[in-house]
């Protein structure tokens, strides 16, 4: 039978998998939807404890869990909107979305 | 069977997940995380959250999926050329990739209740919809309103990004 | 003490010229001749309450708890109501109201008429505060109170550049003199651990016990004392304050506020008379101060400055007499000279006024048929200045000289000189000022001043001539008993008074200038020259010290250093910031796993 860690491992292993894209990848727009590789990776495990912590009185899954869960995907569309707009006009200025390009903070 | 199409979601959702951040070409990443999303949506369904599954697929292979096609379109990104590849820093990232995995997997290892399997429900949760709602606007109506004026705060914050760039013209 | 009937008299006198001058001040500024009716209400009030007070032997006001730190500190605002505060109450409120009158006649058409009337109620208001403090604390408090409306006053006519400097002097002036104070006050807190005159008084044998402890604090005390009457070397506020209006001159810097350090030692008498180290100083600054003053006053052509230099002569009559161990004979002076001292200012001002602003005597004369009343008036004040009996001035002067007498041979000389000098310089002011032709145009027009400011003139005129027969002052003070065996001091008074008068009649009769000219005398002593010069001097090393302090040390070590070491770090810490976003995600991951096996896995 699937277990909660089968879950957990699989929410770990995507997590892992956005977290090395973020860390390894030079395009800002790869680097976003790496991003939102993780944040899936919460989802996945929030819904399975939401299903494992099965209420009591009425042998319903934990719907707080479900609600955060739609709370980080509004936020998350709200993010990449904001942050592809934010890429747009870095391209606009600097005609590139390479991050080795963009060294501005550097000394 | 049930154990089967857990390990045939994951493994679709990981072997697309890697793709996406292997891929060079950053439609085929784009593209690579739908699918990556629809395998997450099956999970998601397969632990009767039908809700959330159906809106994951709305919401990120629907909205933003096309957004990011959108704006990798706009742009006019092409695959990347070949870059002189740092190994050391790639190397290295890659060890705190993996040491991080394996230190979430030993906390999950060192969890009891990870492995235990899922109780079992009293009934189908297919009308979950009505569950959520009911919930989100009772437990949680006030971080709903403050979700709200957030999406607000981002579409005005766009629109501002956007629009400053075509004063100037 | 406790016999005494409380009573709200002594509450009235203090607050009807604060209410005067807050009521001026927040609602009639506008109307400059109501706010001067108030004003003189006010001061009505004050003055039939003193004499209300005067008339009942036992009084006292219930103190008002102000300060009071459990067991270390306390300071009411007690009200002391003994015959030395009820007869300065007297001399403050009569010649307060006679003065406050005057000036609704030599301030009519000046603009800033109620602001001056304001602050005239307000030095009313702080001058009673001394005089009826029963604690060193409330006595400072209204003293200083009284240093600011003299400052206001003197600056009345802010305008001038020289009235705003003046008030600046004055006010620096005194800040040397009440530093000294609060010092004094402090140790004498620290001594005995109050600061309420009667509680010190059992305690005096704690003070007594260490005389150099004694000595410094009753000096300090006496500085403020010398500040704020003047007394060398803090003397040179007073003449400059004549850049005020007449009337102030006459009320603030002639009879009340300066005598107000004569008034506060007599008060303290008991902490001061138990230093007789301190008592020979202040008995050798008052001689010295009078002597000087005098000198100078013999070269002053300005009318006022002359009168302002004799208030200080005058004053170191009475710190003499204090230092003297005689409260009696100084306060008899101080009663004496505040009557002929506002009748010669409030004179002076009737001719100032009447010459259109012309201050120089030498630009007067001829004015006894111009003006016979201010003539007159001015005429009995002169006497009394200069000790001519039956004036008040006469006796009150031979007590001091007799007791000098009795006590130091060299100071009675220099009194002696003093009093030479004074009639000499009266003599000559009176001469050239009111005898011979008109040597100016203002001074052939002049005409004969308002009712209202001659009257006062005739009043203090009156109280000039009467108020030093003993029938008259017994009711007020205790006047010293002359003893038979000096009967040799009126006469040497007399024939030092002949002395001078003779001599500056002789030499100033119908001239148009000065015959002597003593630049040494003119420059007074150039003792504003000398402390200029001293300032200069050493705030000039001073202003270098601390420039090459403030610049190495504090700017190059502690600012310099703190900003020097930041900007380093800073600088070190700018090549963390390599500028790549992978490399931030890397470091970042880094922490992630550190922080991960530090708090769970460790």
């Amino acid at each position: 039978m699937i277990t909660l860690g089968n879950y957990l491992t699989v929410s770990a292993m995507l997590f892992t998998i956005g977290f090395a894209g973020v860390m390894l990848r030079r395009n800002i727009v790869i680097i976003l939807m790496s991003l939102e590789l993780m944040l899936n990776a919460a989802n996945l495990s929030l819904v399975a404890f939401s299903r494992f912590h099965v209420d009591l009185r009425t042998s319903l899954p934990n719907y707080n869990a479900q609600v955060f869960v739609f709370f980080i995907i509004t936020v998350a569309a709200a993010e990449v909107a904001v942050g592809l707009a934010l890429i747009v006009a870095l391209y606009r200025a600097r005609r590139t979305t390479h991050v080795e390009d963009l060294t501005t903070l550097k000394f | 069977m049930q154990l089967f199409l857990f390990w045939c979601a994951a493994l679709l959702m990981l072997v697309f997940g890697v793709a996406v951040i292997l891929n060079r070409n950053p439609v085929a990443s784009a593209l690579s995380l739908v699918v990556s999303f629809l395998g997450l949506a099956t999970l998601f369904m397969m632990l009767d959250a039908y809700f959330i599954g159906i809106i994951q697929v709305l919401v990120y292979a629907g909205a933003v999926m096309v957004l990011f096609l959108f704006i990798i379109m706009l742009l006019d990104l092409r695959a990347e050329n070949l870059r002189k590849i740092n190994w050391p820093a790639t190397a290295g990232g890659a060890v705190v990739a993996f040491v991080f995995l394996i230190q979430v997997l030993s906390v999950i290892g060192r969890l009891t209740d990870a492995k235990k399997t899922f109780p079992p429900l009293a009934r189908s949760t297919i009308d979950d919809v009505r569950n959520v709602g009911v919930t989100l606007f009772t437990n949680f109506n006030f971080p709903f309103q403050v979700i709200g004026v957030l999406v607000l705060v981002a579409t005005i914050g766009v629109v501002v990004l956007s629009k400053r760039e075509l004063a100037n013209k | 003490m406790n016999s005494a009937t409380n009573s709200a008299l002594p509450w009235f006198i203090l607050l009807a010229p604060l209410a005067s001058a807050a009521i001026i001040t927040l609602f009639t500024r506008r109307w400059k001749n109501l706010s001067g009716s108030i004003s003189v209400a006010a001061v009505g009030v004050t003055f039939v309450c003193s004499c209300l007070i005067f008339g009942k032997i036992d009084i006292s006001a219930a103190p008002l708890n102000w300060l009071d730190v459990a067991g270390i500190f306390k300071a009411p605002i007690g009200l002391t109501i003994d015959p030395l505060s009820k007869m300065m109450l007297l001399i403050v409120s009569g010649v307060g109201s006679l003065i406050h009158i005057y000036s609704l006649g030599y301030m009519r058409d000046d603009d800033g008429k109620a602001r001056y009337f304001a602050a005239l109620s307000l030095f009313m208001f702080a001058m009673f505060g001394i005089v009826l403090a029963n604690n060193f604390v409330m006595l400072f408090i209204f003293w200083e109170l009284v240093g600011f409306t003299s400052y206001v006053l003197i600056g009345h006519w802010f305008t001038r550049d020289a009235a705003a400097e003046a008030a600046k002097k004055a006010f620096l002036t005194n800040r040397i003199g009440d530093f000294g104070f609060m010092l004094g006050i402090l140790m004498i807190w620290t001594a005995t651990g109050s600061i309420i005159f009667d509680d010190i008084l059992p305690k005096m044998s704690i003070l007594t016990s260490n005389a150099a402890f004694l000595t410094v604090a009753a000096l300090l005390i006496f500085c403020g004392a010398a500040g704020k009457s003047a007394q060398f070397p803090l003397h040179v506020w007073l003449p400059d304050a004549m850049e005020g209006p007449t009337p102030v001159s006459a009320l603030i810097h002639a009879a009340t506020m300066v005598a107000a350090g004569v008034y506060m030692l007599a008060r303290v008498a008991f902490i001061i008379q138990a230093s007789p180290a301190a008592l020979n100083v202040i008995a050798w600054i008052g001689a010295i101060t009078a002597l000087m003053a005098a000198l100078i006053a013999t070269q002053q052509d300005d009318i006022k400055r002359i009168l302002a230099y004799s208030t200080l002569s005058q004053l170191g009559y009475m710190f003499t007499a204090i230092g003297l161990t005689s409260n009696e004979a100084a306060l008899f002076h101080l009663f004496t000279h505040a009557f002929f001292k506002a009748l010669l200012f409030l004179g002076a001002g009737s001719v100032i006024i009447m010459l259109h602003h012309e201050q120089n005597i030498w630009k007067m004369g001829g004015l006894t048929k111009r003006l016979p009343i201010t003539f007159f008036t001015f005429a009995v004040g002169a006497c009394a200045l200069i000790g001519l009996p039956p004036f008040s001035g006469f006796f009150s002067k031979d007590a001091i000289l007799a007791l000098a007498f009795e006590h130091n041979m060299s100071i009675f000389a220099m009194a002696l000189f003093t009093a030479v000098l004074t009639a000499f310089y009266v003599t000559r002011l009176v001469v050239v000022a009111f005898f011979g032709k008109p040597r100016g145009e203002s001074a052939r027009t002049a005409e004969e001043a308002p009712r209202v400011m001659t009257a006062p003139l005739i009043m203090l005129a009156i109280l000039s001539f009467i108020a030093g027969f003993g029938f008259f002052a017994q009711n007020f003070l205790l006047v010293p008993h002359e003893k038979e065996t000096v009967l040799l001091v009126p006469m040497l008074a007399l024939v030092a008074l002949a002395l001078g008068a003779l001599t500056a009649f002789y030499l100033y009769r119908n001239r148009e200038f000065d015959p002597i000219d003593v630049d040494l005398l003119r420059q007074k002593f150039y003792v504003d020259e000398f402390y200029g010069w001293l300032i200069r001097a050493t705030q000039e090393r001073l202003a270098r010290v601390a420039a090459f302090i403030d610049h190495w040390i504090i700017n190059g070590g502690f600012v310099g250093g703190v900003s020097a070491s930041a900007r380093g770090l800073g600088s070190l810490l700018r090549y963390v910031q390599i500028g790549n976003l992978q490399a931030y995600a890397f470091l970042f991951g880094l922490g992630i796993v550190a922080i991960i096996y530090y708090a769970v896995l460790r």
